[in-house]
């Protein structure tokens, strides 16, 4: 519809309606870093509070058949520092504190005895690459039983031999697709895929799955600045997949 | 312009004020002359004007320098267009950087770049900081898209712009005009042929990203769409395109905004399109 409209009346309305778009331009604002900062640290929480609330503990992650696995040779070993720190595979030992009934030192042979399930998942990168691999472990939520953890309590979290720490929701934890692995195609974990012990998560992005494993916490805290090796350097916290 | 065609439209106007209107037979100046000088007589602000209005009242025939102008952009369309802009260029410059982490659509080993995307057309400064960007523009993204398509569909302004069936013979004239200096179609609307495939070829973009956007962040939980798209690997390869896309679209979409001139730009942000080229 076109109007006939007074020169200096369609200049007037043209300022007001710019007016309206104002706060639009307050988006400009956040070119500079320290506000920047704020607004893109607040857009994470965001995506990892409805990545929590989206998350659904009974759907589990696609599974693939033994012909779409890659081969051993194409799983990428990816450490952050070290490929392997050494860690004495004969007395090792993992860890258990924080709301569980029987903290203390667990073999390897009593994660071992729990039930043990081998899964072809998906191994995705916070990169964007991706492997299909093959993992044979105990699911999280049983070893959580066998030490008598506290389930509603908010987190696990792990520290490793390698210095890496991690931290994940209980609800993660406790999908049945998230496991302590210890075998990777059909083998025990070699030293460069986290010997003895690591995460496997098919839910979770790679640099959720810590390696070494040496302490498994169950808290209702997580410590500021300690909440997981990248994390505290910027990525999600959450990590969902 | 033709003046025929504002003479004809005049006694319809609503935005001559009413002590004007006896005045109307006066000759209409040049339209495209600006008037400045006197304050401004407003219908709608009557008792913001000095009580002597007839002292006040300026020369007939500058009083009377019309315009025509049409109010093509609604305010909706045009926030959400700022902020899809806003954010379209944060998703872009941020998903190059995250790209550049894995820069290719093969297996991780072996690992063959395909593209070294400079680190001066990204923001972010490491994969961490991107994915900040992209984490917290992917909402307004989205929010401006899914309100865009909302208030073009029950306001029924999505007639204007959707490219449909009966405008594919007018593309190729319009092609050809653009590209080729073939002579210029007739202007029978808002928007022509060209312009409305471009356009609803950017939802299709938008529709896609977020699509695909959706299954990259959570492969897991929508394993179903996943499927759908063919897949992990695809569906990477897939939102890639659909940013192809719109790279496609935006350089066509400023030059034609800097050849249009300054009232096309004003217009998407005031809302009016001072003296349209169609008619009706």
């Amino acid at each position: 519809m076109i109007e006939k409209i007074e020169d200096r009346e369609l200049k007037r309305r043209g300022r007001r309606q710019l007016l309206m778009l104002a706060p639009v331009a307050v988006l400009g604002a956040f070119a500079l870093p320290k506000l920047s900062d704020h607004l893109v640290a607040a857009g994470v929480r965001f995506s990892d509070w409805a990545s929590g609330s989206l998350f659904r503990s009974e759907h589990l992650a696609p599974t693939f058949s033994n012909s779409e696995v890659v081969p051993f040779s194409n799983f990428p070993y990816n450490g952050y520092d070290v490929t392997d720190p050494g860690v004495d595979l004969e007395n090792w030992t993992l860890t258990v504190e924080g709301d569980v009934q029987h903290p203390g030192e667990y073999k390897l042979s009593q994660i071992q005895a729990l039930l043990k399930i081998n899964q072809n998942t998906r191994h995705v990168c916070v990169e964007g690459w991706d492997v299909i691999g093959a993992f044979g472990g105990t699911p999280i939520s049983e070893f959580l039983m066998l030490v008598g953890a506290n389930t509603s309590a908010r987190f696990l979290e792990v520290e490793c031999a390698d210095d890496y720490y991690e931290s994940i929701d209980m609800p993660s934890a406790l999908h049945p697709q998230s496991l302590l692995c210890y075998e990777m195609y059909g083998q025990p974990l070699d030293r460069g895929h986290g010997a003895p012990l690591r995460l496997q998560m098919p839910t979770k992005l790679g640099y959720k799955q810590a390696k070494y494993l040496e302490t498994i916490r169950v808290t209702n805290v997580l410590r500021a600045g300690k909440t997981g090796y990248w994390e505290d350097q910027g990525y999600s916290w959450f990590g969902g997949l | 312009m033709a003046n025929g065609e504002e003479k004809k439209m005049l006694p319809e106007s609503q935005a001559v004020p009413p002590e004007q209107i006896a005045a109307e037979n006066v000759p209409v100046a040049e339209a495209a002359a600006p008037v400045e000088v006197v304050p401004n007589v407003s219908k709608e602000s009557p008792a913001a004007r000095p009580a002597p209005v007839a002292a006040a009242q300026p020369p007939a025939e500058e009083s009377l320098a019309l315009v025509r102008a049409a109010y093509e952009h609604p305010l909706p369309i045009r926030i959400t267009h700022w902020v899809n802009a806003v954010s379209l260029f944060v998703m872009v410059a941020s998903g190059l950087r995250i790209f550049r982490a894995f820069p290719t659509f093969g297996p991780k080993i072996p690992e063959r770049v395909l593209l070294d995307i400079p680190k001066s057309l990204t923001i972010g400064g490491w994969l961490g900081g991107a994915l900040q960007w992209h984490f917290t523009f992917m909402w307004f993204f989205a929010a401006s898209g899914v309100l865009y398509l909302a208030y073009q569909f029950l306001s029924g302004h999505y007639r204007t712009v959707l490219f449909t069936a009966k405008d594919i013979s007018g593309v190729w004239p319009m092609a050809r005009h653009y590209f080729l200096f073939g002579p210029k179609p007739p202007v029978t609307g808002q928007y022509n042929p060209l312009q409305k495939l471009a356009y609803t070829s950017t939802i299709g973009f938008g529709v896609l990203s977020l699509l695909t956007g959706v299954v990259l962040y959570k492969p897991a939980q929508f394993s179903a769409l996943a499927w759908l798209l063919g897949g992990f690997h695809l569906t990477r390869l897939w939102h890639f395109a659909a940013m192809c896309g719109f790279l496609a679209f935006i350089p066509g979409h400023l030059i034609m905004v800097v050849l249009h001139g300054w009232s096309t730009f004003v217009s998407m942000l005031s809302g009016w399109k001072r003296e349209p080229e169609y008619q009706e």
